[in-house]
């Protein structure tokens, strides 16, 4: 048997000031009848870039999907366990699936703005979401936020199809900033960009988790060491009757992930010896 | 070495006589003449009716009634105002009707049966031949109201264009991505929301070309009109009355050996081509006026 996982990281150096935003409690994730994320329980810290990394199939992005409901799109997809947000679990019954995204904001793997202008982009959320302030003022900030401003201003009227891929993947992070959001979950958001663009959405989320709860998926470790402060570390395993699943290896900070795991098949993940 | 390079030139030259060059010339040839082929048929058809027609296409016949019979001069300029009403009456009630069945096809039924089976009986309908919509028509309004008017030939070529506006609808929803629809909903969007305020949106230049299609087949149709709109010699008088439209008027004066009406016949054969081109470059307009300010 393997020793249990642990659900909250180091508790030693610093965590006194660290709160708990998200939590999940023995999440296990169905497409119809297979199990494709088995018990994850963890504790997601407010105002810090958590990452989630694993080979592929390790129910990572799965996992992303459930701290705002998306997985409720999925023909099939059951969710059992509870993700408590603000100490309500989001998976009540009473619970709108619409205000938990409002409130968890997702940035997707591949850019997908609306085929709409750069501006409607931006405006799109806070109008379905009854906004009564300065639209014009919101759209600035958050463009700014997104550090696209300079290059969109003088053309907010031409459609966000139009940018080039970083500059679309940043239009869509500027579009989840504008829901005002408290978490903000991505999806490999630079998998579909070159090593510049990929550059500048790192510098962006360094400077964003600063002041939201950030939860990102990987391929990248380099990614995920340079722009974490905490990782999760999810592996594939295989039942009984030979079907692959995804768990939680590890959570901890992110250089204790990287420098010293507590798990060996953590340590050959990072350092490349996989599989 | 020079021998070397010139063996590897003949490596890739491209050996003449090899079977798959043979074929790759065939089916290019057989392609290139299908299109040259259908392109031949349609320019005919067009230089046809416009040589036949321009005779008797002028401000006169466009403004002008049909003339009885043995008169020398007279137009079709009723027909064109009736065609242009009972399209208008059509459309006005198979593209609403068409576009919400779309929405409810393409995004809240999906696969469930329910849907499916709307899918088989509206896929049936596109089917039907034209007259069995008019003899509907015929038996749910002339009789009831006792009377052939525009509106029962409204409603006939709305129950013909209605499946047409349908699929095609459901077609261009379907085109928008789901990863569209997935950024909508994430950013705390319901369902009506993302509905009408994105995909319908984006969808919108593939609808409006398949509204197009159905108003062009719509306008060329007689058989249903027949007997439901009839033919009136006078101009519009009222959605109970009977119209005249350019397919009928088409049909009635093609077959009368009066060579007048003949040959107004072919000026109102012109006259529809001409609408149908109107509609379609005039949609393009308004699209490509749209794509403007939003792609470039």
């Amino acid at each position: 048997m393997r020793p249990p996982f642990p659900g909250t990281p180091d508790s030693s150096e610093k965590s006194a000031n660290l709160t708990v935003e998200l939590e999940t409690q023995g999440v296990s994730v169905y497409y119809g009848s297979h199990l494709a994320v088995k018990q994850v329980s963890l504790k997601i810290p407010k105002n810090h870039i958590t990452a989630f990394i694993g080979p592929s199939g390790c129910g990572k992005s799965t996992l992303l999907r459930c701290f705002n409901r998306m997985n409720d799109l999925i023909p099939g997809a059951r969710v059992e366990g509870s993700v408590i947000f603000h100490g309500k679990n989001i998976y009540d019954p009473d619970v709108d699936p619409a205000e938990v995204r409002r409130r968890v904001g997702l940035v997707f793997q591949k850019p997908n703005p609306f085929p709409k202008s750069i501006y409607d982009n931006i405006a799109f959320g806070p109008r379905v979401n009854g906004y009564q302030g300065d639209l014009d003022e919101l759209v600035e900030r958050t463009l700014r936020q997104a550090v696209l401003w300079d290059e969109v201003k003088d053309k907010l009227k031409m459609s966000g199809l139009s940018l080039s891929g970083g500059q679309q993947q940043r239009l869509c992070i500027a579009r989840t900033l504008a829901i005002q959001p408290e978490v903000i979950l991505m999806d490999e958001p630079c998998a579909s960009l070159d090593p510049i663009s990929t550059l500048r959405i790192e510098e962006l989320l360094k400077e964003l988790g600063r002041r939201y709860t950030i939860i990102i998926v990987t391929h990248n470790m380099q990614q995920a060491a340079r722009v974490s402060d905490f990782t999760a570390f999810f592996n594939t395993e295989i039942d009984d009757e030979g079907l692959r699943y995804g768990r939680m290896v590890e959570f901890n900070r992110t250089e204790k992930i990287f420098n010293s795991p507590a798990h060996r098949e953590t340590e050959e993940y990072v350092s490349g010896r996989f599989g | 070495m020079a021998t070397q390079v010139a063996a590897q030139a003949n490596l890739f030259r491209r050996k003449a006589r090899s079977k798959r060059v043979v074929l790759d010339w065939v089916m290019t040839g057989l392609t290139f003449a299908s299109s040259i082929f259908a392109i031949v048929v349609l320019a005919s058809i067009l230089y046809y009716v416009f040589v036949n027609g321009i005779e008797r296409f002028n401000w006169q016949t466009l403004t002008q009634l049909p003339p009885p019979p043995g008169d020398q001069v007279g137009g079709f300029g009723n027909a064109v105002l009736g065609t242009v009403i009972v399209v208008s009456i059509a459309i006005s009630i198979s593209f609403p009707i068409g576009l919400f069945a779309a929405i409810y096809l393409s995004e809240f039924g999906q696969n469930s049966s329910t849907a499916s089976a709307l899918r088989f009986v509206i896929k049936v309908l596109t089917g039907v031949p034209s007259i069995i919509a008019g003899v509907f028509a015929y038996g749910v309004l002339v009789l009831s109201t006792k009377t052939f008017s525009a509106l029962a030939g409204g409603v006939a070529l709305s129950v013909l264009t209605l499946p047409i506006i349908i699929l095609s609808c459901e077609e261009a929803l379907r085109l928008v991505p789901a990863d569209t629809r997935a950024a909508a909903y994430a950013l705390g969007a319901s369902r009506v929301q993302t509905v009408f305020r994105v995909v319908l949106p984006a969808a919108l230049p593939v609808i409006l070309t398949g509204v197009t299609l159905a108003i062009a087949r719509a306008a060329g149709e007689t058989a249903p009109l027949i007997f439901t709109a009839l033919f009136s010699f006078l101009w519009p008088d009222g959605l109970l009355k009977p119209i005249a439209s350019l397919a009928v008027l088409i049909y009635n004066f093609a077959i009368v050996p009066f060579e007048n009406q003949q040959k107004i016949a072919w000026g109102g054969a012109l006259a529809l081509v001409i609408l149908a081109l109107i509609t379609t470059v005039s949609f393009r307009l308004l699209l490509s006026r749209r794509q403007e300010t939003i792609t470039i």
